[in-house]
């Protein structure tokens, strides 16, 4: 019975994901142009002393991959918003359905989103000739990795449209979502990084272990202490955002 | 309407001002996403790319925060004009545009006060940035002449992107007209020597900068702060030209929102 639900309402939220233009092209395009001209533009970055890698390219690619998971929280919890404005969600509650098919449900577009996005930038880093250092299987991992990432964000965008039930709500945390990626070590190594309070900033923000655990597979190859900070944090933030946003679903339920 | 048609100018201009201005203070949603992203912009930029001041060929006397302080100083402003622009799409679209243009007798009056607010806003913005800065103890080389000139040049950039973006929501007259607004003026200063002066850049990005004007915006902008005034009368030439047609752009937009009946 779960099982039904939870492919019902999966299905929903993939055919409501891909009909909208809007919802599928910005997460693309806007993460390439801006990794792109950040490529450009940081080129001289790999003449420093100690960078990683003589492909500046190579080095920020990683980037869309986070950049494209955070457009999943704003997808994901809009969706969930117009659900609860709609009155979908009260019309829900009056049907058997239980709390975790919805969250598992409407994870699914957001699933499949950070997969097909992931594919996409992983297309553009091979197009424009950056060597996957850890290989086809690598490649693979990378996938893996963001579509988890993504999951995370996503259920984390859950939680916002529960706890708020308002799409401006969950559009005006955009900007919040956006600080921690742009606080991170998007742009520079942190050893390379001169100026302490960032370098701690971006060592205590687990935005900068995510990017870095995609980023080894790309030009270091099997870096195992990168990969488990990575998987620990994406899983983490999957644990941490589901539980929330279980309390939350409860809670609206309740107040329904 | 009773008075002199300077009176009546003025009222509409000093009106469409006060309540775009009052709308952006006292909406959090509005004015904290345009205050915050400046910062950010420039605590990333300072934090985390200070170290390419020591890369061979870079040579800018004031520092790197001075030199990031310059494009986050011309970034807000534009981004100045780009958000005033997206509450003239959202008063378009909710009808507002239509009465004010019912009310008003003079249509470039409105631009003006939507200027006049985009100007407002973006002063806050300056104030508050520059106060940072300065804490940051960010080295100033040159004169009170320069600084004013720094200034000055920014507030040209304001009045060419809430042009453009006038223009883009008076044809529009939707919010969905946002990205419009918004991914030009973005690509346009990504496009220049963001991070690093021209001379290190190299492949397309430095073929693009060379002919973007605002490269000679940014360049001019630095001399003034290091002291080695540089590129002036070409920056604010430019400026003005671009600033004029933005003007034009969206006097024309007004027109054609009136006869599609706002």
């Amino acid at each position: 019975m779960t099982r039904l639900q939870v492919a019902s309402l999966a299905r929903r939220s993939i055919l409501r994901t891909l009909r909208q233009p809007a919802y599928v092209l910005p997460p693309l395009l806007f993460p390439t142009l801006l990794v792109a001209v950040n490529a450009a533009g940081l080129r001289p970055s790999t003449m420093l002393q100690g960078f990683p890698t003589d492909s500046f390219l190579a080095f920020a690619v990683a980037v869309p991959f986070i950049q494209g998971a955070l457009f999943a929280t704003m997808n994901a919890g809009t969706d969930l918003a117009r659900d609860i404005q709609n009155g979908f969600l009260n019309r829900l509650a009056l049907t058997p359905m239980r709390g975790s098919a919805l969250l598992a449900g409407h994870l699914a577009g957001v699933i499949v989103m950070g997969f097909v996005q992931s594919v996409f930038y992983l297309a553009f880093a091979l197009a424009f000739g950056v060597d996957i250092a850890s290989g086809p299987a690598g490649a693979v991992m990378i996938l893996v990795l963001a579509t988890l990432i993504s999951a995370g964000f996503g259920m984390l965008g859950a939680f916002m449209a529960l706890r708020t039930g308002s799409g401006e709500s969950i559009q005006a945390f955009f900007p919040v979502l956006f600080i921690f990626l742009f606080m991170s070590s998007m742009n520079a190594p942190r050893n390379l990084m001169t100026v302490d309070w960032f370098r701690t900033v971006a060592t205590i923000n687990p935005v900068s272990y995510l990017i870095e655990a995609v980023r080894s597979l790309v030009i270091t190859g099997w870096n195992a202490e990168a990969l488990l900070l990575g998987f620990a944090v994406a899983l983490g933030l999957i644990i941490v955002s589901t539980v929330v946003a279980s309390h939350a679903l409860h809670v609206r339920m309740t107040r329904t | 309407m009773s008075g002199s048609p300077w009176r009546a100018y003025r009222s509409v201009a000093l009106g469409v001002a006060w309540r775009t201005t009052h709308n952006a203070f006292t909406t959090p949603n509005i004015l904290i996403p345009s205050l915050a992203f400046p910062f950010f912009f420039f605590a990333a930029f300072v934090g985390g790319l200070s170290q390419l001041s020591s890369l061979p060929g870079f040579d800018f006397p004031a520092g790197y925060t001075a030199f990031q302080f310059v494009f986050v100083l011309l970034q807000s402003a534009a981004f100045g004009g780009v958000f005033t622009g997206f509450g003239i799409a959202r008063d378009f679209e909710h009808g507002f545009a239509r009465r004010l243009m019912l009310a008003a007798p003079y249509r470039s009056a409105i631009i003006v006060g939507y200027g006049l607010a985009a100007l407002a806003r973006w002063a806050l913005t300056a104030t508050l940035l520059t106060i940072v800065a300065l804490i940051l103890r960010m080295d100033v080389s040159g004169s009170g002449v320069d600084v004013v000139g720094l200034f000055f040049l920014a507030l040209l950039v304001n009045i060419c992107a809430l042009g453009w973006s006038a223009g883009v929501a008076t044809r529009l007259r939707t919010m969905q007209a946002g990205p419009a607004m918004q991914m030009p003026v973005f690509l346009i200063l990504f496009f220049a020597p963001v991070y690093v002066p021209l001379t290190l850049l190299s492949g397309w990005i430095h073929t693009v900068a060379t002919f973007n004007p605002v490269t000679y915006f940014l360049e001019a902008g630095r001399g003034f702060i290091s002291g080695e005034p540089e590129y002036v009368a070409g920056a604010f030439a430019t400026a003005l030209c671009l600033g004029i047609l933005a003007a034009f752009w969206a006097v024309r937009g007004m027109r054609r929102a009136e006869a599609a009946g706002g």
